[in-house]
């Protein structure tokens, strides 16, 4: 599993950690999806366009998620760096709602499990 | 200018969002649903993206079963009709702030970010429209048929950035 999370700092993200995936002896109601990795099975994923500056793709970062300006700019870089960056992770409720707010701010976002 | 570019995207949106089905569901409910799939025009496709790649997901089986393209397909007909809507809103707050007869605009901050907004969805539309790449260069050779509509998109590209350099401060 990458780490895509910055240390610490203002961000209000959740912070991914390189845990050992969750037991699977748990109670009978939890649907099979939730035993891998408890706390953040979903990731938020950015991906590189042609077309969207750097400063806006900073500033929505700051915007959406709360990210200090470092942060923001370091997560971007990624992006346009690395091709793809993932911006935030948590359930897949939350993380469908962070997608749905990158695609209104014209960003091009996809969510997936994290691996 | 600005106003003709920006009801070319609103218009392209208004269509894509009136050829959703609609269906007893929808009517009984009130819960409105848009198409699974996404639209074949290029601009309408990077305008309105799938929530999932199938492809990028290194686990698509998932522990859970979870199928890549049906959860594209499942979230977009969900979220796309509230995209097409907040893209349009953001559209309708900018042509109301516009004079019609051009001139000085000021703006609130609620305002201007819905001009960043609907400034780069045009200059997504445009760019998408003119095969805009990573590493093409400001200017291009003078028999390349983007000639035309380049200014354009650099013209919005200054505005764009300028609107982030207000809000950032």
């Amino acid at each position: 599993m990458r780490v895509h999370v910055g240390q610490g700092g203002g961000g209000a993200g959740p912070v991914v950690e390189l845990s050992a995936t969750a037991e699977p002896a748990t109670t009978v109601e939890q649907r099979p999806e939730e035993l891998v990795d408890a706390d953040t099975p979903w990731q938020t994923i950015v991906w590189n366009d042609p077309v969207n500056l750097m400063s806006y793709v900073t500033w929505v970062f700051q915007k959406l998620f709360g990210y200090d300006k470092a942060k923001a700019t370091a997560l971007m870089m990624d992006v346009h760096q690395k091709g793809r960056a993932t911006v935030s992770s948590g359930s897949r409720e939350k993380v469908e709602g962070d997608v749905a707010k990158l695609h209104a701010a014209g960003l091009w976002a996809t969510m997936q499990r994290s691996s | 200018m600005l106003r003709g570019l920006v009801g070319q995207v609103d218009d392209m949106l208004s269509g894509r969002a009136d050829a959703s089905p609609s269906d007893e569901l929808s009517a009984l409910t009130g819960i409105r649903t848009g198409p699974s799939t996404a639209p074949d025009d290029p601009v309408l496709a990077r305008l309105l993206p799938d929530f999932h790649r199938p492809d990028a997901d290194p686990d698509p089986a998932g522990e859970g079963g979870s199928d890549g393209p049906a959860l594209a397909s499942a979230l977009r007909s969900v979220r796309e009709p509230e995209l097409i809507e907040a893209k349009r809103d953001a559209i309708a707050t900018l042509l109301a702030s516009l004079p019609t007869g051009g001139g000085r605009v000021e703006l609130t901050v609620p305002q201007a970010e819905a001009w960043l907004t609907a400034v780069n969805d045009v200059r997504l539309a445009l760019g998408t429209a003119l095969e805009v790449s990573e590493d093409m260069p400001e200017q291009l050779p003078p028999d390349d048929p983007r000639n035309d509509h380049l200014p354009v998109y650099h013209w919005l590209t200054w505005l764009q950035d300028s609107l982030v350099t207000v809000l950032m401060r």
